[in-house]
């Protein structure tokens, strides 16, 4: 007792023989509990509620909580204010009680805390979480792990392709324990160091792309949105304009006219960086509609005219108050769109516009086994199943995100 | 952020400079003062976004706020109340009129010449759901005040935000906590202290307790009473509720459709009112007294809807749904007249006082209807108030009726029209 009572006597039950005499409504007998209470306690209630709770009868669990303040103007008072005074909200918070006794369980949750553990409980989310993970680490990691196994991916192993039907020698496209994967046709180089080695390209261009389309997607929609009026007709129109493009025939030409030199890079870079511009800037106003319809709802909340009428200017407003709230839905489409990104990659090396030869990439190879699928069926198999696991990946751990963050969207 | 208790070392006693280099209005000056106060929201229709019409949301508001009181707004949903506040704290761009602070004109102050006076005039929301940055912690949302404004309070912000918490009836401890772990009250007192961080002149509270449970409701009231007396804020107090406007505020101003129809002091408005509406008001207010449960109500029911904002009626705007309502109220528009020291009125037939019109005397068909759903008892002490508060007014100087702050205009003058 002489514990809780240190702790918060806020929170004790205090019990009053005669209620005061009530008239106009509750609001001033409320207020006349708690100056009774106020003046039993004798604040500051550090001390308090000991002597006083046998004296009284009615049960009232009510408060009063004494603290001197100093006025910034250099006046010393003392504030008598009512604490949380409803048995429910006692109940509601029981950490509060125990708040002396341990600091640290008095740190909120914030919303990010509780998405994460409400994310723990969805398994599947947490297995395409952990595959991303993997995916991530391995296209990261692509070169060491070429080096410290050995693996080439542009080694030829012409003894293992039968000369006759450019396929590899051997059942399951030549797997072997030298190549689990198998080789592939006409070169025999293995398989496994090629998908490795296309991975990076893959999530590069992919997470390029999604990071690209994500920031101007997210700067034009928040803007459009917020300020309304021409500057949201202008963008809007703007995102129509670039949703309407023939998306694909002018990536393809855009990929085929870049020549090397541009923007001072050549070979590998410069392809990955067209691939990353051509997707990241068309898909942009996918995201952005999302971004503009969300601020366009909180624009409205209160808490953007309380920033306003503190004096908070615009970037304050779009950036600290605006942007967090926006966070959970862009993460999501993010994650969303990110296998669209991959498969569109997969697709423009398909075509032979993507990623050039000799470097591996996931389309590439797809593209080179269309080619060769009567002599070497396999050879399709290993970089199909490569993009579909990483597409569902993603999407199982976007979908887990977004009910986790959304638990109103289920 | 700078809510390390660290960077303390560096404090400048801004606000009480602050507050020195401003010319301190003394209690009873007058604090904010708003002249024919207007905001019209355009209706715009069609491809080119013509203006159709406008809805006239605050339609001329002249009214006073002397510095340490409390000024209480009340009237039906849609009056203009909350438009009137977010007029005052420049949130919205007035149309027409002014709003002067401390003398100084605010009306059309950019967002920049506005920064400073953020400072001094406040604001608390109506919903605390929605008045929290769900994102924010308390500490983050206490302390944007001095964060926005450049102000380093002593001792730090964290160790200022956690001494306002504990001023408004919150743990200190709390200051790491989201919005959404705390219940409705407890969120309005985090609002009413980021309200009261920078040690504010004016406090505008829109709806202030509406949406907070009845018994929460007396805890966030009369801690605004509290911090009024201890730190000597001037509250503007908007809510439709009447008891809680009554417990709280100096003086009290109705609003209808856009206008004040009476500006009174507390006492004289709940004791007499003089405006018809006001006095349908004070009827709807429930008496919370089981004795009374068998005596009939003298409940003034009001004839039909608020008429639309974008259209008024024409003279007095409660024409339409006023059981006295005359022809000259029809054509006319009654200015708001000191008719009792501290007692404004806009009204040609008030209640409780001689009548403004006497030469009117048939009541409008729409006024007959109206009659029919006040209670005889009411009808029967209004005429009787009225001719006893004229009978005490025409006796001494018997040849004037009217009182000397009246500006109505001559009787004729109307019919001509």
């Amino acid at each position: 007792m002489s514990q809780l009572a240190h702790v918060r006597p806020a929170l004790l039950p205090v019990r009053i023989t005669e209620s005061p005499k009530p008239h106009h409504g509750c609001a001033s007998f409320h207020h006349e509990v708690f100056q009774l209470i106020a003046k039993a306690l004798k604040t500051p209630g550090r001390h308090g509620p000991v002597g006083p709770v046998s004296e009284f009868k009615t049960t009232a669990t009510a408060a009063a909580r004494g603290s001197a303040i100093v006025d910034p103007r250099g006046v010393n008072l003392t504030v008598t204010a009512p604490i949380e005074t409803t048995g429910a909200e006692a109940g509601a918070q029981p950490e509060a009680v125990l708040a002396g006794v341990k600091k640290s369980q008095i740190e909120g949750r914030s919303l990010s805390q509780i998405a994460w553990t409400r994310f723990k409980r969805d398994k599947v989310a947490m297995a395409g979480g952990v595959v991303v993970v993997l995916l991530v680490l391995m296209a990261v990691l692509s070169k060491p792990i070429q080096w410290v196994f050995d693996l080439d991916p542009n080694k030829f192993n012409q003894d293992l392709i039968d000369p006759a039907l450019l396929a590899p020698k051997g059942g399951w496209g030549g797997m072997s324990w030298d190549h689990p994967l198998g080789v592939d046709p006409q070169y025999g180089r293995d398989m496994l160091a090629r998908i490795i080695d296309g991975s990076w390209v893959s999530l590069l261009v992919a997470g390029g792309a999604t990071l690209l389309s994500v920031v101007i997607g997210t700067v034009l929609g928040v803007v459009a949105g917020y300020y309304g009026g021409w500057i949201d007709s202008v963008i809007s129109r703007m995102m129509d304009t670039f949703l309407a493009f023939p998306l694909l025939l002018f990536a393809i030409s855009i990929s085929a006219s870049v020549q090397d030199g541009f923007f001072g890079l050549d070979g590998l870079p410069l392809r990955i960086c067209v691939l990353i511009f051509v997707i990241g800037f068309f898909s942009w106003p996918y995201i952005g509609r999302i971004v503009r319809a969300q601020t366009m709802t909180l624009r409205k909340r209160e808490f953007i005219e309380a920033a306003t009428s503190l004096g908070a200017r615009g970037p304050y407003i779009l950036f600290r108050e605006l942007l967090p709230n926006l966070v959970a839905p862009i993460l999501v489409y993010s994650t969303l769109i990110i296998p669209t990104n991959i498969l569109f990659e997969a697709a423009l090396s398909f075509l032979g516009v993507g990623i050039a030869p000799p470097q591996a990439s996931w389309g590439g190879m797809l593209s080179n086994a269309v080619d060769l699928y009567t002599a070497d069926p396999q050879y399709m198999f290993v970089p199909g199943l490569a993009i579909f696991i990483t597409v569902l990946a993603f999407n199982l751990l976007g979908d887990g995100l977004r009910d986790a963050l959304d638990p109103r969207s289920k | 952020m700078s809510e390390n208790p660290k960077d303390a070392a560096v404090t400048t006693p801004a606000q009480s400079a602050g507050a020195q280099l401003t010319k301190d209005a003394g209690p009873g000056d007058v604090l904010l003062k708003v002249t024919g106060l207007q905001k019209h929201f355009p209706i715009r229709k069609g491809l080119l976004q013509r203006q159709v019409g406008a809805v006239r949301a605050v339609d001329g508001l002249d009214f006073e706020v002397r510095a340490g009181e409390t000024l209480g707004v009340v009237g039906e949903s849609g009056c203009g109340k909350s438009t009137m506040g977010r007029l005052i704290t420049r949130l919205l761009e007035p149309t027409a009129g002014t709003v002067e602070f401390q003398g100084k004109d605010i009306t059309h102050l950019d967002a920049g010449g506005m920064r400073p006076m953020r400072r001094d005039v406040q604001m608390i929301f109506q919903d605390p759901y929605s008045s929290l940055n769900p994102r924010h912690t308390v500490g983050t949302i206490v302390g944007a005040p001095f964060r926005l404004q450049g102000v380093q309070p002593e001792g730090g912000v964290k160790k200022e935000v956690q001494r306002i918490l504990s001023v408004v009836g919150l743990n200190p401890e709390h200051y790491n906590r989201y919005p959404h772990e705390f219940s409705g009250g407890q969120r309005q007192r985090i609002g009413i202290a980021r309200a009261l961080a920078l040690n504010p002149k004016l406090v505008v509270a829109d709806e202030p307790v509406s949406a907070l449970d009845v018994s929460i409701q007396a805890q966030v009231v009369n801690l605004l009473d509290d911090l009024q007396q201890e730190l000597g804020l001037t509250y503007v107090i908007i809510a439709h509720d009447l008891s809680v406007v009554r417990h709280v505020s100096d003086r009290i101003a109705v609003m209808y459709l856009g206008k004040i129809v009476e500006l009174a002091d507390r006492e004289s408005l709940y004791k007499a009112p003089m405006h018809p509406y006001t006095k349908a008001l004070m009827s709807a207010v429930p008496i919370p007294d089981p004795k009374r449960r068998g005596v009939k109500s003298e409940r003034i029911l009001l004839k039909g809807d608020v008429p639309s904002p974008i259209s008024p009626p024409s003279g007095c705007r409660f024409h339409t749904r006023c059981w006295k309502a005359t022809e000259i109220c029809r054509t006319t528009e009654p200015a708001l007249v000191e008719l009792k020291p501290g007692q404004r009125v806009a009204c040609h037939h008030p209640e409780n006082f001689e009548d403004q019109a006497p030469q009117e005397t048939v009541l409008l068909s729409a006024a007959k209807e109206a009659a029919e759903l006040v209670p005889e008892a009411v009808l029967e002490e209004s005429a009787e108030t009225s001719a006893a508060v004229a009978a005490e007014v025409s006796e001494p100087p018997q040849e004037v009726s009217d009182p000397p702050e009246d500006v109505s205009e001559p009787p004729r003058d109307t019919d001509d029209k």
